[in-house]
C-alpha cells in the first residue's frame, strides 16, 4: 500500500462561529518537500494542532502515511515529527536532556536515544552544544535542536510550522537546507507551512491555504501553468485574489 | 507498545518533573518556608489562644503546633498541586504539553505520569517539612514516618489531578490568581487545618458543614490519623472519591476528542 504521507479528507474547523478551516482537502506524497502556503490568519496553525491531535477533529478525515489520526492515533502519531511554532524546548535543561525527555516519550531507552541524539547533533552541527542548557543558544540554534529532537523517534513525516518565524536570513537559509537535506539522507515527507514565498523551491509541491480553503494545490510548475504567473509569488497573490475569484 | 516502554516513558515524565525542580531551587525554599512560617509564627502566637482537648488520634493533651503539623503538610501538597497545575498552563503557552501530548502513549498514561511526578515531588517537600519539624518538637511516632506515606502520595494524587482539571479551565497565566482566591485559600481556611471542627462548630455552624463538604478537610484527616498510625475510613473514602472525580474530569478535559481543549483552542492556535 502506497499512502501519501499526509492526507486531508473534507477537513473544517470551528472556533464558535467562525470557520477556521473550510472543507480542506489535500496530499502530501511520499518523499516530498510540500509547503503549505498562506498568510497570517489563513488557518495553518489550526491544521497544526488537528494534525498533532491538541484539538479534536470534528468534521473530516486526517491520515499520517496511511494511518487514520482518530482511529489508529498512536501509529499515526509515532510516525509523526513535529517542529511547531512556538518553542517547545525545556529552556533550563540541556540539550541532550532535552533528547533523553523526548526519546522517553516515545519510549525510547537511553542507549538507544544517546547514540541517536549523538547522530543528529552531528547532522544540525550542535554536537559541541549537547551539554549546554537550551536557554543559552541562539534562536537559529534553538530552532535546529527543536528539528533534530523532532526527528529523534525516526519519523516518516515531518510537519513544521512557520519555523523560520523570528530568525534572520543566515539562519533562515540554514534551516531550509538542512530540512531539504534530511528528504534525502533520511527519506522522509516534509510539510513545511509557511508565508514566504521566497521558501519555495521549482521542485516543491505547494497547498495554497487562504481564509480556511485550499484555493489550489500541487506541484510549483502546475501551479504556474494553472494561473499563468511568472513566479509563484504573483501565482499565489492571483489565487487569494477574491476579486479575480469571483 | 510494550511494558518497557510504558516503564521508560513513566520514567522520562518523572525524571524532568525531579529535574525542574531541582533547578528551582527557589521553589523548593519557598514550598518549605511558607509551613514552617505557619509553624513558627502563627503557631506560636496562636498556641496560648487556642486550646486543643483531647481528640483522636491524640491521646494526650498537644501543642497547637503539633495540631496544625497535618494541615501544613496538605498545605504544602496543595500548594505543590496548584503549582503544577500552574506549570501546565505555563507548559502549554510554552509548548511542553504540546510535546508531552504528541508522545503516542495514550493520553490517560501521560497525565497519569505527570500527576504521579508532581505527587512524588509534593512528597519529597513533605518529608523534608517533617524533618525540620521534629526539632521543633513535633515528634510523631516513628512508625507513623511510614504510615502517612500512602495517604500523602493519595492527598497529592488528589490534589494534583483537582489542579490538572483546574489547569484545562485557566486559558492564560494571569488567572491563576484566580485560583489563589477562589480554590487554595477558601479549602485551606474553611478545613481543619488550622482548627478542629468541634471549635468551628461552637463558632458558626455552618461553617462547620462548609468544612465537613470540603475535601481538604478528609485529606487533613487521612493525613493526621496516619501520622499517628491510625486509619481514618470515612477520611480515606472521601479523599480516594475525590481523587477519582477529579482525575476523570482531568482526563476527559485533556482528550481531544471530547475535551475542553477542543472546544476553546489553546493560546497560540488560533490563527
Amino acid at each position: 500500500m502506497n499512502a501519501p504521507a499526509l492526507e486531508a479528507r473534507n477537513v473544517s474547523h470551528c472556533y464558535g462561529a467562525r470557520k477556521a478551516l473550510d472543507d480542506v482537502s489535500f496530499s502530501v506524497g511520499r518523499g516530498k518537500f510540500c509547503v503549505l502556503l498562506g498568510l497570517n490568519g489563513a488557518g495553518k496553525s489550526t491544521l497544526f494542532s488537528l494534525v498533532t491531535r491538541l484539538f479534536a477533529l470534528r468534521q473530516g478525515s486526517l491520515a499520517v502515511l496511511g494511518c487514520d489520526l482518530q482511529r489508529e492515533p498512536r501509529k499515526a502519531l509515532e510516525q509523526l515529527g513535529v517542529v511547531f511554532q512556538s518553542r517547545t524546548l525545556d529552556l533550563d535543561l540541556s540539550v541532550a536532556q532535552n533528547f533523553y525527555y523526548h526519546a522517553a516519550l516515545h519510549g525510547i531507552g537511553k542507549a538507544r536515544a544517546n547514540a541517536r541524539t549523538e547522530e543528529l547533533l552531528n547532522a544540525v552541527q550542535l554536537a559541541d552544544r549537547a551539554g549546554e542548557k537550551v536557554r543559552n543558544l541562539s534562536g537559529g540554534q534553538m530552532r535546529r535542536v527543536e528539528i533534530a529532537r523532532a526527528l529523534l523517534h525516526k519519523p516518516r513525516l515531518l510537519v513544521l510550522d512557520e519555523p523560520t518565524v523570528g530568525l534572520d536570513i543566515g539562519a533562515r537559509a540554514d534551516i531550509l537546507k538542512l530540512v531539504r537535506g534530511l528528504i534525502a539522507s533520511e527519506g522522509m515527507s516534509v510539510l513545511w507551512a509557511t508565508h514566504l514565498t521566497d521558501e519555495i523551491a521549482g521542485t516543491d509541491d505547494v497547498i495554497a491555504l487562504h481564509k480556511g480553503k485550499v484555493r489550489a494545490s500541487g506541484a510549483v510548475t502546475t501551479l504556474l501553468e494553472q494561473t499563468g504567473a511568472s513566479d509563484i509569488k504573483q501565482a499565489f497573490m492571483l489565487l487569494i485574489d477574491e476579486e479575480a475569484l469571483a | 507498545m510494550s511494558y518497557a516502554a510504558y516503564a521508560i516513558c513513566l520514567k522520562g515524565i518523572i525524571w524532568r518533573e525531579g529535574l525542574r525542580f531541582l533547578h528551582q531551587r527557589e521553589r523548593f525554599v519557598s514550598a518549605l518556608v511558607r509551613p514552617l512560617v505557619w509553624l513558627f509564627i502563627f503557631a506560636a502566637g496562636f498556641r496560648q489562644v487556642l486550646g486543643i482537648s483531647i481528640i483522636p488520634p491524640y491521646e494526650t493533651y498537644i501543642l497547637y503546633e503539633v495540631y496544625i503539623t497535618p494541615g501544613l503538610l496538605a498545605m504544602i501538597q496543595l500548594f505543590n498541586g496548584m503549582q503544577s497545575s500552574l506549570s501546565m498552563v505555563y507548559d502549554r503557552e510554552m509548548g511542553n504539553m504540546r510535546v508531552l501530548l504528541l508522545s503516542p502513549f495514550p493520553r490517560w498514561f501521560l497525565l497519569l505520569g505527570k500527576l504521579i511526578a508532581g505527587t512524588l515531588v509534593s512528597v519529597l517537600q513533605c518529608y523534608a517539612y517533617l524533618l525540620i519539624a521534629y526539632f521543633w518538637e513535633i515528634e510523631p511516632p516513628p512508625l507513623g514516618y511510614l504510615t502517612v506515606l500512602p495517604a500523602l502520595l493519595l492527598v497529592g494524587l488528589m490534589l494534583g489531578s483537582l489542579g490538572m482539571l483546574l489547569s484545562s479551565l485557566i486559558k492564560q497565566l494571569e488567572n491563576f490568581a484566580g485560583v489563589m482566591n477562589f480554590v487554595i485559600f477558601p479549602m485551606f481556611f474553611a478545613s481543619s487545618a488550622l482548627y478542629p471542627l468541634w471549635r468551628v462548630r461552637e463558632g458558626s455552624p455552618w461553617l462547620y458543614y462548609v468544612c465537613q463538604v470540603n475535601p481538604f478537610t478528609h485529606a487533613v484527616e487521612l493525613i493526621r490519623f496516619a501520622l499517628y498510625t491510625q486509619f481514618n475510613p470515612l477520611a480515606f473514602a472521601v479523599v480516594f472519591g475525590c481523587t477519582a472525580v477529579f482525575m476523570l474530569g482531568a482526563l476527559v478535559a485533556y482528550d481531544p476528542s471530547r475535551g475542553l481543549m477542543a472546544l476553546r483552542g489553546a493560546p497560540g492556535a488560533a490563527a
